[in-house]
């Protein structure tokens, strides 16, 4: 069982897609917008390149949440994020969360997902059964 | 002009999904887990689970297909052009296991307008749900999502 204490750390999770990741999720998924997987789409509609899946970064959210419970799928009972900054591949991914509260059992997780300064994923609240 | 929300409490035709083992390896291979339960049978029934179990967020593969048509649904009008996705929650009950057939059903909760910043146009939040149940019944999880769309 592991043990989570308010104002704890959890530990940490840096991962670097590569060139090929969104494809990979879009296969793994169903999601397959452009957007994530086609150059010039991407940037025919704005953007600097492909982006990272948003839901691709929660999963990375949701792996790191279930780490800090013990890495038993069932602990994680519920995630909510915020989706606020694109996520570029080929690019380092810190995944980093802090216990905010512990009580009857549950713990409740802040997490952050960011590139750099970039925060993809903000005010990401994970709540673990322990 | 105000936003149409004729489509709040509007609901969308029930999906069915079988969950199956290679799939759940492909997803959790994606998303770099390497829990046996997610590949190794037996070592998912060792851990409690009936068969091979799915990751939770491997829930958006069956999920979402529900949600499509509530998407692209011209009574809800989102504007493609300029909707993000802002947030998403879900919420697990019982696990998902290789050989569940899971049924996904989709309802717009709300859409509403908030006041742009520093004067800019309104935003147009769409807020839906999808509620997945299991061959038995039991709830495998519920999502809550919510699109932006800029300059309503």
């Amino acid at each position: 069982m592991a043990e989570l204490n308010a104002g704890d750390p959890i530990a940490e999770l840096r991962v670097t897609p590569d060139k090929y990741t969104p494809h990979r999720y879009a296969g793994a998924s169903g999601d397959f917008n452009p957007i994530h997987i086609d150059p010039e789409f991407a940037k025919a509609v704005g953007l600097p390149n492909t982006i990272l899946h948003g839901l691709y970064m929660m999963g990375l959210v949701a792996r790191t949440a279930t780490e800090a419970a013990g890495g038993d799928p069932r602990s994680l009972k519920r995630l909510s994020v915020e989706f606020r900054g694109m996520g570029a591949p080929e690019t380092e991914i810190a995944v980093t969360g802090t216990v905010k509260a512990v009580e009857d059992g549950r713990a409740t997780i802040d997490v952050v997902a960011a590139q750099g300064d970039n925060e993809t994923i903000k005010n990401a609240e994970a709540e673990v059964e322990l | 002009m105000a936003i149409k929300t004729d489509a709040i409490g509007k609901e969308w035709p029930t999906t069915t999904y079988e969950v199956g083992k290679e799939k759940i390896r492909e997803y959790a291979t994606v998303v770099g887990l390497d829990n046996p339960v997610h590949f190794d049978r037996e070592a998912a029934k060792a851990a409690g689970y009936r068969d091979v179990v799915a990751p939770p967020m491997f829930c958006v593969v069956y999920s979402a297909p529900a949600l499509a048509p509530a998407m692209f649904d011209p009574e809800v009008g989102m504007n493609f052009a300029t909707m993000v996705h802002g947030g998403q929650q879900f919420e697990w009950g019982e696990p998902a296991c290789s050989g569940d057939e899971i049924s996904t059903t989709a309802k717009c909760l709300q859409i509403f307008e908030k006041e742009g910043r520093d004067g800019k146009p309104n935003n147009g939040f769409y807020v839906f749900e999808t509620v997945s149940l299991n061959q038995d019944g039991a709830e495998v999880v519920r999502g809550t999502w919510t699109n932006i769309v800029r300059g309503v």
